[in-house]
């Protein structure tokens, strides 16, 4: 069996009495995409949070490429490769869609204590960037101020960020929040076109989006998984129909 | 298939798409604009203090040069401040301590008997880096008002540490009995050969500056600016590039202070009061946060002010202080938005 990139073994947290994550044992395997969902208030932002390291869990572990990163503050964790999208655009308005992208690939190349060279001159870091930007459909919107795109442009910027860490594992938070029907479908073909490239723990409230691209779905209640499977076996489950998508067809 | 709807509610997009022919030709064009902008009025802000002392021996005015250099000791000080407030959004309250540190490091050497350069200037920035680095390291840790309360509490620790040192003169001042030697020689004695190292040392200090900002480190800090969160997600951790800012501009403002010395030939813990800290404040966001020009400016116009006004009458303060608030409300961008040959959006 390959070994998982990402496992979260055994993770706990807890606001008082109010069981967030409650043993939740996921994995994602290398070039998998594997979906969270979960009705409101299951536990998947917290869950995301003890990820990417902005949260510290109670207890259990989260292993990352190999090692116990459970300690690691967010940014060392990014530096190991793990890459988020934010569920609410997280990206720098003033900066030129290009320099937000130049940035990401800036911190990956090494620290930035350098003071004197003009990065906007820096050619490699410009096209490189480009190359990130083409790819999310955004070429020629390279040179406009991210905070004046629109918000499908900034989804999609989002993961042109994300995917100029040249990252292990893909972490995506909503990449369809708000977006419209037409910018949905455009962002679930990106990430089909994505699909093997990197592995992806995809959390999204798009269940059309979600049978599409992944590979395996766990269904988060209450902060416990309930149910993980191929698309079929959830669409199938009594278990998640019971718990969650039963739920969605009584209302 | 069931579609759950979003937990947020589909947040509108708050501007429509710009349409792709003209925003694409005008985005870059602008940026690199301002930019050109911004040389053009520092160029001219440094052409006209290269000319003034010629223009002040046509009058013989003696008084315009030592304002003058006043002005650019000022602005190197505001350009160290406006590097961290308007490039990395840190409201540093206790920026005069570096002004008082660096002019005390001079004074204090010189009256042990160490006049020349190759000393005093090692130990300025020694000095002045070092006390930017210890409370930097603190100070950094917090956000917000709390950021602006501990740089001010720091600020006031070495108002009074001057105060309290009665060898040096204590609230008294210290004297200097002279300048600043280069390599052993007086040069510096001489007002118009002062007067010009003061303008080279400006130059200095706001190319580095403009250097700084354009470069990786510079945009790591811009980027901390708007979004910490992006940047930790990327793998940056902004507090050692906030620390290293706050060191350059603490050190440049030293510089700034060990001039200010010389020029007057006297050092006192006055130079070093929360009240200057707040000046400094006053020039940068006056000039135009995010340009440093505009804090040479900025400094320029506060300082002239200041002169006019309290010749005019004694509660200068009283048209000063509205005239700071109408340039704040209005001029969003401050001074540097009111020269001609910018635009509003820029």
């Amino acid at each position: 069996m390959t070994e998982p990139i990402l496992q979260l073994d055994d993770l706990t947290k807890a606001y008082g009495a109010l069981k967030v994550t409650d043993h939740v044992s996921i994995d994602v395997l290398p070039g998998e995409i594997h979906a969270v969902i979960g009705p409101n208030g299951a536990g998947k932002t917290t869950l995301i949070g003890q990820i990417s390291g902005a949260l510290r869990p109670d207890g259990g572990h989260v292993r990352f490429d190999g090692r116990d990163v459970t300690a690691l503050p967010m940014h060392a964790r990014a530096r190991a490769g793990l890459a988020r999208s934010f569920q609410i655009t997280e990206i720098l308005p003033a900066f030129t869609a290009r320099e937000n992208v130049a940035l990401a690939l800036q911190a990956r190349a090494g620290h930035s204590f350098r003071f004197l060279r003009n990065v906007s001159r820096d050619r490699d870091l410009n096209e490189r960037a480009g190359q990130c930007l083409a790819e999310l459909g955004l070429a020629e919107r390279a040179d406009i101020p991210a905070g004046i795109l629109s918000h499908g442009e900034k989804r999609a910027l989002e993961l042109a960020i994300a995917i100029a860490c040249k990252p292990k594992l893909l972490l995506l938070d909503e990449p369809m929040a708000g977006t419209g029907r037409e910018e949905t479908d455009r962002l679930v073909e990106v990430l089909q076109a994505m699909k093997g490239r990197y592995a992806m723990l995809l959390v999204e409230h798009d269940m059309s989006a979600v049978f599409a691209l992944a590979d395996r779905i766990s269904v988060l209640v209450y902060g416990q998984i309930v149910a993980t499977g191929t698309p079929e076996e959830i669409r199938s489950s009594a278990r998640v129909r019971e718990a969650y998508l039963g739920e969605e067809a009584a209302a | 298939m069931t579609t759950i709807p979003p937990k947020t509610p589909p947040q509108t997009s708050p501007q429509a798409p710009v349409e792709a022919p003209a925003g694409m030709a005008t985005a870059p064009v602008a940026a690199s604009r301002r930019w050109t902008r911004e040389t053009l009025i520092a160029l001219t802000a440094f052409a006209l203090f290269a000319l003034l002392p010629v223009l002040a021996a046509g009058l013989e005015d003696t008084f315009m040069v030592f304002f003058a250099i006043r002005v650019m000791v000022f602005a190197i000080a505001a350009v160290s401040l406006s590097l961290i407030l308007g490039f990395g959004a840190l409201v540093s309250f206790g920026h005069a301590a570096y002004l008082g540190l660096g002019a005390y490091s001079v004074a204090i050497l010189a009256e042990h008997g160490y006049w020349d350069v190759t000393i005093s200037l090692p130990v300025t920035l020694l000095v002045c880096g070092l006390f930017a680095a210890v409370t930097g390291a603190i100070c950094l840790k917090t956000r917000g008002v709390y950021f602006i309360m501990i740089t001010l509490a720091f600020g006031q620790m070495a108002y009074y540490t001057a105060t309290s040192l009665s060898a040096y003169g204590g609230d008294d001042g210290l004297t200097m009995w002279g300048r600043t030697e280069i390599l052993g020689s007086g040069m510096l004695s001489d007002r118009t050969t002062f007067y010009y190292v003061v303008l080279g040392v400006l130059i200095f200090c706001y190319v580095l500056a403009r250097m700084i900002v354009a470069s990786r480190f510079g945009r790591v800090l811009q980027g901390a600016k708007q979004s910490e969160m992006r940047l930790r997600a990327i793998g940056i951790d902004p507090y050692w590039y906030r620390l290293v800012a706050y060191v350059i501009a603490g050190m440049m403002a030293g510089l700034a202070g060990a001039l200010l010395a010389n020029a007057a030939e006297f050092v006192s813990p006055a130079y070093m009061t929360w009240h200057r800290s707040g000046e400094l404040i006053v020039m940068v966001v006056l000039g135009g946060l995010g340009s440093l020009a505009g804090s040479i400016i900025g400094a320029a116009s506060f300082l002239v002010l200041e002169e006019l006004l309290s010749h005019v009458t004694e509660h200068w303060r009283l048209i000063f202080g509205p005239f700071l608030v109408l340039v704040v409300l209005f001029g969003k961008g401050g001074l540097m938005a009111l020269i001609p040959g910018g635009r509003k959006n820029d």
